[in-house]
C-alpha cells in the first residue's frame, strides 16, 4: 500500500518537471512531437528504474555513515559520503550507454529521432535528482526506492508527452514573434504546473 | 590588458546574444528551482562560474587524450569531482545556504551548460580560451538567475537578502505579497517575460515556427 502511495505521489504531487523542473533541457528540446516524446519518456523512466535501486544499495552498504559496519568492527566509523556525487552519474552514466546501444540495435528509426538526447539522458537532471532525492528521504527499503524511481519516471513521461502534444496543436496557432518557439513553451509549462499545483497538498 | 575582439567574443556573448538560459536553452532546471530568494541565486551562479571555468580548463587539456567513445563519462567524472570540493566548500562556510540549495548543488554536475560547453567549446579550443568561455556563460547565466530571484524575492516577500524592503506603512495600506511568486510557476512565467524582451530586442533570434 505504502508503495502505490508513493507511485501516485511522485507522478502527480511531486512530479519532477512541475515540482522540481528537473530534467528541464530535454524536456523543452524534444517535445515537439508525440512520439519522439513518448520514445524519450520511456528511456528515462527505464534508467531511472533500473539506477535508483543500485545507488540505493550502494548509498547504503557503502556510501553512508557506518554503511561499511558489516565488513567488521573496525570499519564502522567509515564516512564515504564524499564520494556518491561521483559514484551515482557512473552508474547512471554506464547505463545510459546500455540503453543507447539497445536502442540503437532494437529500433533505429527511434535512435535516429532521439539524436544527441538519447547519450544526454546520463546528464538529465531527472535522473540524477532521484538519485539525490533518494539519499535525502532515507528511503526504509528498496522496493519504495524502486517504487519512487518509477513513479518520477512515469511522471516526467506524462508531462513531457502533454507537453508534446500542445505543441503539436501550437502549430497554427497566431503567437507574438519574439514569444514564438521557446518563448510561448515556458508559459505553457508555466501553466501546466499551475494546473498540477492543485495536488500540491494532498495527502495520500 | 587589453584584450583582442576574439577573446572579447568569447567573454561577453553569452552575456547577451549568445545567452546560455536565453538563447541556447541550457542549465534552465537550476535556474527555476533556485530562484524563489536572491541570496541562494547569488550563491549558485558563483558555484557554476567557477565549476564551469575549471571544468572547461581541465577539459581543454586532456582533449587530446580522451578518446571519443567514453568523454561523456570522462566529463562527468571531471564535473563530479568538482562539484564535490564546492558542495564541501559550501557545507563548511556558507552551510544555511547550502541547506536552501539541497539537492541543486549536486545537480550542477547534470547541469546542461557545463556538458553543453565542454561539448562545444573546450573540446575544440585551447585553455586559456575555454576558461574566458566558461567564464563568460557563467556569468550569463547567473545575471539571469540574479534578475529572477531579484524579482521573486522583491515581490514574493518583500524582502532582498533576508532585509525586508517594502515599508510597513505599504502593508497598513492594504499591499499583500505575491505568494505566487514563491512558487514554481511563476519562475517560468518570468523567465518567459525575459526571453519576450530580449527577443525583442534582438530581432534577429525571432524563431519561425511556434
Amino acid at each position: 500500500m505504502d508503495a502505490i502511495s508513493l507511485i501516485v505521489k511522485s507522478i502527480f504531487v511531486d512530479n519532477m518537471i512541475f515540482a522540481y523542473f528537473l530534467g528541464m533541457c530535454s524536456f523543452l528540446a524534444v517535445s515537439k512531437s508525440v512520439k519522439t516524446a513518448v520514445g524519450l519518456g520511456i528511456a528515462v523512466t527505464f534508467v531511472l528504474v533500473l539506477t535508483l535501486p543500485i545507488n540505493y544499495l550502494l548509498e547504503n552498504y557503502i556510501l553512508k555513515p557506518g554503511a561499511l559496519s558489516w565488513l567488521g568492527e573496525e570499519f564502522a566509523e567509515v564516512d564515504l559520503s564524499v564520494f556518491s556525487l561521483i559514484i551515482f552519474i557512473a552508474v547512471i552514466a554506464s547505463f545510459t550507454q546500455l540503453v543507447e546501444m539497445a536502442v540503437e540495435r532494437f529500433s533505429p528509426s527511434l535512435y535516429h529521432s532521439l539524436g544527441i538526447f538519447l547519450p544526454l539522458i546520463a546528464v538529465n537532471c531527472a535522473i540524477l535528482g532521484g538519485s539525490l532525492f533518494m539519499q535525502q528521504r532515507e528511503f526504509p527499503n528498496i522496493g519504495t526506492a524502486t517504487a519512487y524511481a518509477f513513479g518520477s519516471g512515469i511522471g516526467w513521461m506524462m508531462a513531457i508527452v502533454g507537453m508534446a502534444a500542445i505543441r503539436e496543436k501550437l502549430e497554427y496557432s497566431d503567437v507574438p514573434k519574439p514569444l514564438k518557439g521557446l518563448g510561448i513553451t515556458f508559459i505553457i509549462t508555466s501553466l501546466m504546473a499551475i494546473g498540477f499545483m492543485s495536488f500540491s497538498g494532498i495527502n495520500i | 590588458m587589453a584584450l583582442s575582439s576574439k577573446t572579447k567574443a568569447v567573454l561577453l556573448g553569452p552575456l547577451n546574444k549568445n545567452n546560455p538560459i536565453l538563447v541556447q536553452v541550457l542549465g534552465i532546471c537550476s535556474s527555476l528551482a533556485v530562484t524563489s530568494k536572491l541570496e541562494p541565486a547569488i550563491v549558485m551562479a558563483i558555484a557554476v562560474t567557477i565549476v564551469t571555468a575549471f571544468g572547461n580548463v581541465i577539459i581543454s587539456l586532456l582533449r587530446k587524450t580522451i578518446p571519443n567513445r567514453i568523454r561523456i563519462i570522462v566529463q562527468l567524472v571531471v564535473v563530479a569531482s568538482l562539484v564535490t570540493i564546492v558542495s564541501e566548500i559550501l557545507k563548511a562556510y556558507a552551510y544555511d545556504v547550502n541547506k536552501q540549495l539541497s539537492v541543486f548543488v549536486g545537480l550542477i554536475v547534470t547541469n546542461c551548460i557545463l556538458m553543453g560547453r565542454l561539448e562545444a567549446f573546450a573540446l575544440g579550443n585551447g585553455p586559456w580560451a575555454s576558461f574566458l568561455d566558461g567564464i563568460g556563460n557563467g556569468l550569463g547565466y547567473g545575471w539571469i538567475l540574479v534578475v529572477l530571484g531579484f524579482f521573486r524575492e522583491l515581490l514574493g516577500s518583500g524582502t532582498l537578502m533576508g532585509y525586508k524592503v517594502i515599508p510597513q506603512s505599504f502593508y497598513d495600506a492594504g499591499y499583500l505579497n505575491n505568494g505566487l511568486m514563491i512558487l514554481p510557476p511563476m519562475a517560468l512565467l518570468l523567465i518567459a517575460c525575459l526571453i519576450w524582451i530580449h527577443r525583442a530586442k534582438n530581432k534577429d533570434l525571432q524563431e519561425t515556427t511556434n
